[in-house]
């Protein structure tokens, strides 16, 4: 289990520098976008399932399988912030818990592009506050999201995935 | 006259194409066509249909059929027309605007009427869930689960939490409803999360656990023959974009006369996800997939195509300065695997014409990493694709399997 889980993590990260390790920790835990890594233990009773972490050259993932299937991965920085967060799994996650204070702006924006257009297609809103992806189709979602502003120096936004 | 339109697309057309790329310059062919391509257009198991803008005639790239619900075991019925034909979902959904009977309601052990919210990435579908007899072709799938979406019920906050926005009215849908006939015999499967399915007492929705037998169905996993599976056969687009384009709905894989696999390529899914791989420049993307749903060719990102992005109005699709012309390789679970071409032509023109069937027309399908193709419904146009269903049989592989 555990040496199938590290090369599906390493699979997942670029990984610059060497001796990755993971920690298993088998607790519930989920942050918010743009929030600090306290709040993954404020929102830890919303999500079932077990949690990894990943320390990596300048910032750590937390990823969190939930019972549901749906995998989340979030990205956090070295101050302690979840700049980035990554989703896949059968069905959409609870966006509300994982944009936080940006799910009213997320909202607004997936209304926008859908009137902007008739016909179905990738979601994909690139507001100068923050970036979020969905794609996929039922029983195969997937999503990525981040805030440009607190990308940790360095980091490029094609490592969250 | 029909006979002699066919006979000029299949067989006068593709010679003057071929004349055309001879004087090179602004060749604008399509996804590879088949010559050998023959549409089905009689049958018992034959519903036509139709790339032609659909209701509001603002719907490019998308196909639409007719499906007859009836009150279970009766002859109240209600043909509705302009319905989309989506292989990436299961399942069928109507507009409650453009239902006129009443059907009935499905309701939980407890007596409560059970409710679902369907996510796709375009919009969630919410309202009731109701059971009709549906009747396409010949065909009758009886006492099926259907969706009956748009109705007043409070949307409750696990459907709202997933941030989409609604689908719940012709403006928003572009149809009169989703006739889902994926790869799989029920719209959410075995391990389908509470946020899926509610209970809805007078008020406040409680999400269920919803058996796969109560769940709405792929109306042609019901069907009493022809109910492994169907080909979606559109004709090939000429010149690029034409203002519509027909075609058939046909059931069964195999069960007929006329809906033989022949030479068709099986390509199997990944029985979870309905995903199969695409590589592209030495690259295997693993969650690709083939969607008549989705109303282009929707791969990678800008960066890692090649293709320009659009701006403004267009955006969300590719813009090249001219004609792109892609290739990918297809391979199946089972290791089948060929290469497909298709183009890619500048969406802001493409979208400046009247027409409805835009064979080249596509964008990115993420803007970042995980990449992957959505082989939309540009690349239905001059191929017959087969859709197999998941616990059916079906020759030449285990279905859930595409085959074309």
């Amino acid at each position: 289990m555990c040496k199938r889980q590290s090369r599906s993590i390493s699979s997942w990260l670029p990984v610059a520098g060497t001796g990755l390790m993971i920690f298993v920790i088998a607790f519930p835990a989920w942050a918010s976008l743009g929030g600090d890594s306290a709040s993954i233990q404020a929102d830890q009773l919303q999500m079932r399932g077990t949690r990894q972490t990943i320390p990596a050259e300048s910032y750590t993932v937390h990823e969190i399988q939930a019972a549901t299937g749906v995998v989340v991965r979030e990205y956090i920085s070295r101050d302690g912030k979840v700049f980035g967060l990554a989703w896949h799994g059968p069905w959409p996650p609870d966006m509300r818990q994982l944009l936080g204070s940006y799910f009213e702006q997320y909202v607004q924006a997936a209304k926008a592009q859908s009137v902007s257009r008739m016909g179905r297609r990738p979601l994909m809103i690139d507001h100068p506050a923050f970036v979020v992806h969905l794609s996929g189709h039922p029983r195969a979602f997937a999503g990525m999201a981040y805030v440009p502003g607190i990308l940790p120096p360095g980091v490029r936004a094609e490592e969250i995935q | 006259m029909r006979a002699l339109r066919i006979l000029f697309i299949f067989a006068i057309l593709p010679a003057f194409m071929f004349l055309c790329s001879c004087g090179g310059g602004s060749s604008r062919s399509s996804s590879s066509i088949s010559p050998s391509q023959t549409i089905t257009t009689s049958g018992t198991n034959v519903a036509s249909i139709s790339v032609n803008g659909g209701p509001l005639g603002n719907y490019d790239d998308a196909a639409f059929a007719s499906v007859t619900v009836c009150v279970p075991g009766t002859s109240t019925c209600q043909t509705v027309d302009n319905v989309l034909v989506d292989t990436g979902s299961s399942g069928l959904r109507i507009l409650s605007s453009a239902l006129t009977v009443a059907l009935p309601q499905q309701n939980a052990s407890n007596g409560n009427p059970v409710f679902e919210c369907f996510p796709f990435i375009s919009g969630y579908t919410w309202g009731p869930v109701q059971t009709a007899d549906v009747e396409i072709a010949g065909e009758k799938a009886s006492s099926a689960a259907v969706e009956v979406i748009g109705t007043n019920t409070p949307v409750p906050s696990g459907c709202l939490d997933f941030g989409l926005p609604s689908s719940g009215t012709l403006d928003a849908l572009g149809a009169n409803g989703i006739l889902g006939v994926g790869l799989f015999a029920q719209d959410c499967g075995a391990d389908c999360p509470t946020t899926i399915y509610y209970e809805c007492p007078s008020s406040n929705c409680q999400g269920i656990s919803e058996s796969l037998a109560q769940q709405v169905a792929n109306p042609v996993s019901l069907f009493a023959t022809d109910n492994n599976g169907v080909i979606i056969e559109l004709q090939a687009v000429s010149g690029g974009e034409q203002p519509s384009v027909s075609g058939s709905l046909v059931f069964g894989i195999a069960t007929q006369s006329n809906n033989a696999l022949g030479g068709a390529t099986v390509y199997t899914a990944n029985p979870t996800s309905g995903n199969f791989t695409t590589t592209y420049n030495g690259t295997a993307y693993p969650e690709s997939f083939i969607d008549s749903g989705s109303n282009g060719f929707y791969f990678l990102s800008s960066s890692v195509s090649g293709v320009p992005a659009c701006g403004g109005d267009a955006s969300g699709f590719y813009c090249p300065s001219s004609t792109a012309n892609i290739s990918a390789t297809n391979q199946g679970t089972n290791g089948t695997s060929r290469t497909v071409n298709f183009s890619i032509a500048n969406a802001d023109t493409l979208f400046g014409s009247n027409d409805s069937a835009l064979a080249d027309l596509g964008g990115p399908s993420s803007m970042s990493a995980p990449y992957f193709f959505d082989w939309g419904l540009p690349f239905f146009f001059g191929r017959n694709v087969f859709v197999a269903i998941q616990g059916q049989n079906a020759p030449g592989g285990t279905p859930p399997y595409w085959a074309y």
